[in-house]
């Protein structure tokens, strides 16, 4: 018989076991979480359907710092600079409608190239969704194609379990964006939570396919038996955080590697085996001998159209291997002969096992070849002009020689990200950030500021044309307000200088509308309060680099560079990588 | 399960360059949104949908996706790795007609007095194996299940016997010749068990809950 005090005491053991660790809002709960995530860092702009995660915020400046970017677009831009440069998720916070619109092109960005975001949107009260309320928008199904996932949240006991979820899946496997959108009643919501429980299983979802010994036997077996094999290894490699063992599977067979310009950094540059980048713009020999290679090993790379040029004579001739965390990747464009599915980081130390120790130095030669014309026909002029107008290859041939390889390089898109890419010297993984797969003109700025926040003991240098610059020029006032020491680098060359390139080559040198005037950017960094100036000649170029470079703080410099230079090597669209042209 | 492989590569049988019909099947968690997550990945690629029928699975949360297209293998074999991509699908399968058992449900509307007075209506919908659902004094609706050939044949067979209306159902298919995804189903309901749907449950509740 059970007595009075047996039902006391077993009440209070119920109450001691269901004891709530934390009683506070919606809003509350989410920066806890944020926090429990790891999180130090939030890029946002606030506005009325998420002020009360902004209200909470207000009490948590020692945890939790919010950079207020000029615009939700440098917000995204600058978590995605933040994640690429750290290696965390980075984390943006905007309001509803407007605001979470403005997110659209960071996370088309974000998708393309696997970079992990977790963005947290306001929306309207639940029982006005559907009813086209003020600053309502469906940001849920404008999001869809460019996120990895998402989630609407209505009720606040909702909040932690999909924020782990959110974490857990931007993350993993083949990183990604994730969008979660909150509605008001659901951020003022007060309720008592539990602890706070990090995801790391979801019942629908591997992030990593289970690694199939026999493939990689096979993979193996290819390598070993190739005369002229070739390694092209892109962001997976960074991406996976594989890149000693991705050296150490290079240093023991030998083989060239060529790079995407999203696995750029991923080895040094002066590795010995590196024999530069690949597809449109990279290098003769990679380019060249892609279409003479017997057995191709991709690594972290998905046969980009801009790496492949035509895909019906990319390589016929070759068996390929290809490495990927994302099966949908292999056979998507190039059919593989062995397919490795897995992280690279697991899958390239089976393989290294079983592969024998190499040289193939007479294939090497073959990539120094070709590489001594396109340093005769192309480089040395580029880096070292005797033309009285500046190149943007010299500008960065002298940023090589200030910086040692050292820097953390962030591109805009166009001409100067081509040159960037294929001129500047990385000694260290994670220091080449560009927007590759959507190609984002206005990612520069911004992008840079996150890098900064990441990584904020190295130099970051923002290297940006005259037309991507004037995309998202607001975010001067973001580096102003938070102090970001970037580094600014507009290379002026006049014109939307990519663009015109291709109707110089293509369409006749019919220059329809790429003809851009710049304001004078070293007044508007002024006026922000951003130290500037600017070169218009080679004599002072060096100088004004180091002068950059050494400021203590955020720096603009503007250089004056030749109007109608072309980037080249070049494989025209709709051309075989091997029809690459010098000239 | 995702990402296993197990999207088999069924070279020697399919035809690789000519399209044919493909149902793909989907096993995926019943989540607001995914359906349109799915769709993207045929829009996207500017590939017409032929049919679509979602239902729940034998297991709770888990629901079954049939959908018709017509296209090559390759194309088919890419966009079925698309979809297994998304987080919440656990499995895709992909089949030829030769390779599922396959039923389309059809009902047809027709006037009652036809019926009635036409012997030969009754003996037409003997042979269409066809059932009678509804009788009533102005019309009748008789249901037939088969192929699209069945059901388009009675189709033509009724018309000049005033087929009021016609409808007809997305294609549901068994895969014949695998194991099937049931055990599969239920080790996941043993040892993980899905989680609730969470619904917009504020919708209706007007001001009488939040207000600024």
């Amino acid at each position: 018989m059970e007595t009075a005090q047996d039902t006391i005491q077993q009440n209070e053991a119920k109450a001691e076991t269901s004891k709530t660790l934390f009683k506070g809002t919606g809003s509350q709960v989410l920066l806890n979480g944020l926090i429990e995530e790891g999180v130090t860092t939030i890029f946002g702009y606030p506005g009325g359907a998420i002020m009360p995660i902004y209200d909470a915020l207000y009490d948590y400046a020692d945890k939790l710092e919010h950079i207020l970017v000029r615009h939700e677009q440098g917000g995204i831009h600058a978590a995605q600079g933040f994640a690429r440069a750290s290696g965390e998720v980075g984390v943006v916070f905007a309001t509803s409608g407007p605001g979470a619109t403005n997110l659209v092109t960071g996370l088309a960005d974000a998708q393309i190239d696997s970079t992990p975001l977790v963005c947290i949107t306001g929306q309207v009260f639940a029982h006005l969704l559907g009813t086209d309320a003020f600053q309502e928008t469906d940001v849920i199904n404008i999001t869809t194609p460019v996120t990895k996932w998402n989630y609407q949240v209505t009720d606040a006991k909702e909040i932690q379990e999909v924020l782990a979820k959110a974490f857990y899946i931007a993350k993993s496997g083949r990183p990604g964006p994730v969008l979660i959108d909150i509605t008001k009643n659901a951020q003022l919501q007060l309720e008592e939570f539990p602890e706070y429980v990090k995801c790391n299983h979801i019942r629908s979802y591997r992030p990593k396919p289970k690694v199939r010994v026999e493939y990689i036997e096979q993979a193996a077996e290819l390598i070993n038996s190739a005369k002229k094999p070739f390694i092209l290894f892109g962001q997976g490699v960074i991406l996976g955080k594989a890149e000693e063992e991705f050296k150490a599977f290079i240093d023991k067979t030998g083989i060239p590697a060529a790079w995407t310009i999203m696995g750029e950094g991923a080895i040094p540059t002066s590795h010995p085996l590196n024999v530069g980048m690949l597809g449109m713009h990279g290098n003769y020999g990679p380019n060249v001998l892609t279409n003479e290679a017997d057995v191709i090993i991709a690594i972290g790379m998905r046969f980009d159209d801009r790496v492949t040029g035509r895909l019906d004579k990319y390589a016929k001739q070759a068996k390929v291997v290809h490495l990927d965390i994302d099966p949908a990747e292999i056979d998507k464009n190039v059919k593989a002969e062995v397919g490795v599915w897995g992280d690279c980081k697991e899958t390239l130390p089976l393989l290294t096992n079983l592969v024998n120790e190499n040289k193939h130095e007479d294939w090497l030669a073959k990539f120094r070849d070709y590489n001594q014309q396109e340093i005769d026909q192309v480089i040395t002029p580029e880096l070292y002009p005797t033309g009285d107008e500046m190149t943007m290859g010299e500008v960065l041939r002298n940023i090589n020689e200030i910086c040692g390889g050292d820097a953390v390089i962030v591109t805009d898109v166009g001409q100067h990200q081509m040159v960037a890419c294929r001129y500047a010297k990385f000694n260290n993984t994670r220091s080449n950030i560009t927007s590759g797969g959507l190609g984002t003109m206005g990612f520069g700025l911004p992008a840079a500021i996150g890098a900064k926040y990441g990584v904020p003991d190295k130099t970051v240098i923002a290297i940006i044309g005259d037309g991507g610059f004037q995309m998202t020029p607001q975010e001067l006032g973001t580096i102003m307000q938070f102090g970001a020491a970037v580094k600014i680098l507009i290379l002026n060359n006049r014109f939307l200088g990519m663009v015109r390139q291709w109707q110089q080559l293509f369409h006749d040198k019919r220059y329809s509308f790429v003809n851009i005037t710049s304001p004078d950017f070293v007044a508007l960094a002024k006026s922000y309060y951003i130290e500037a100036s600017k070169v218009d000649e080679r004599a002072n170029l060096r100088q004004a680099l180091e002068t950059m470079i050494n400021h203590e703080g955020s720096y603009l410099l503007e250089v004056m560079v030749g109007r109608e230079n072309n980037v080249f090597p070049m494989v025209p669209q709709g051309m075989s990588v091997s029809e690459i042209r010098l000239k | 399960m995702s990402t296993e492989n197990t999207i088999e590569h069924k070279i020697d049988k399919a035809d690789l360059e000519g399209k044919q019909e493909y149902t793909i099947t989907v096993y995926a968690e019943n989540r607001i949104g995914l359906l349109n997550r799915i769709a993207i990945i045929f829009s996207k690629r500017k590939i017409n949908i032929e049919s679509l029928n979602t239902s729940p699975s034998e297991i709770d949360g888990i629901h079954r996706f049939n959908i018709v297209i017509h296209e090559s293998y390759e194309v088919v074999r890419k966009l079925a790795r698309q979809i297994e991509k998304q987080i919440e699908v656990l499995k895709v399968y992909f089949n030829t007609n030769d390779e599922i058992i396959w039923q389309e449900l059809a009902l047809y509307k027709v006037s009652t007095d036809e019926i009635a007075e036409k012997v030969t209506v009754e003996r037409l919908l003997r042979q269409y194996g066809a059932s009678a659902v509804v009788i009533r004094k102005d019309y009748t609706v008789f249901a037939v299940t088969g192929h699209r050939e069945e059901t388009d044949a009675l189709v033509k067979a009724l018309e000049p016997y005033e087929l009021i209306e016609f409808v007809r159902s997305a294609r549901v298919a068994i895969i014949k010749d695998s194991a099937g995804f049931h055990e599969k189903l239920k080790e996941f309901e043993a040892f993980e068990p899905g989680e609730e749907l969470v619904e917009n449950e504020f919708l209706d509740k007007g001001q009488k809950i939040f207000t600024m």
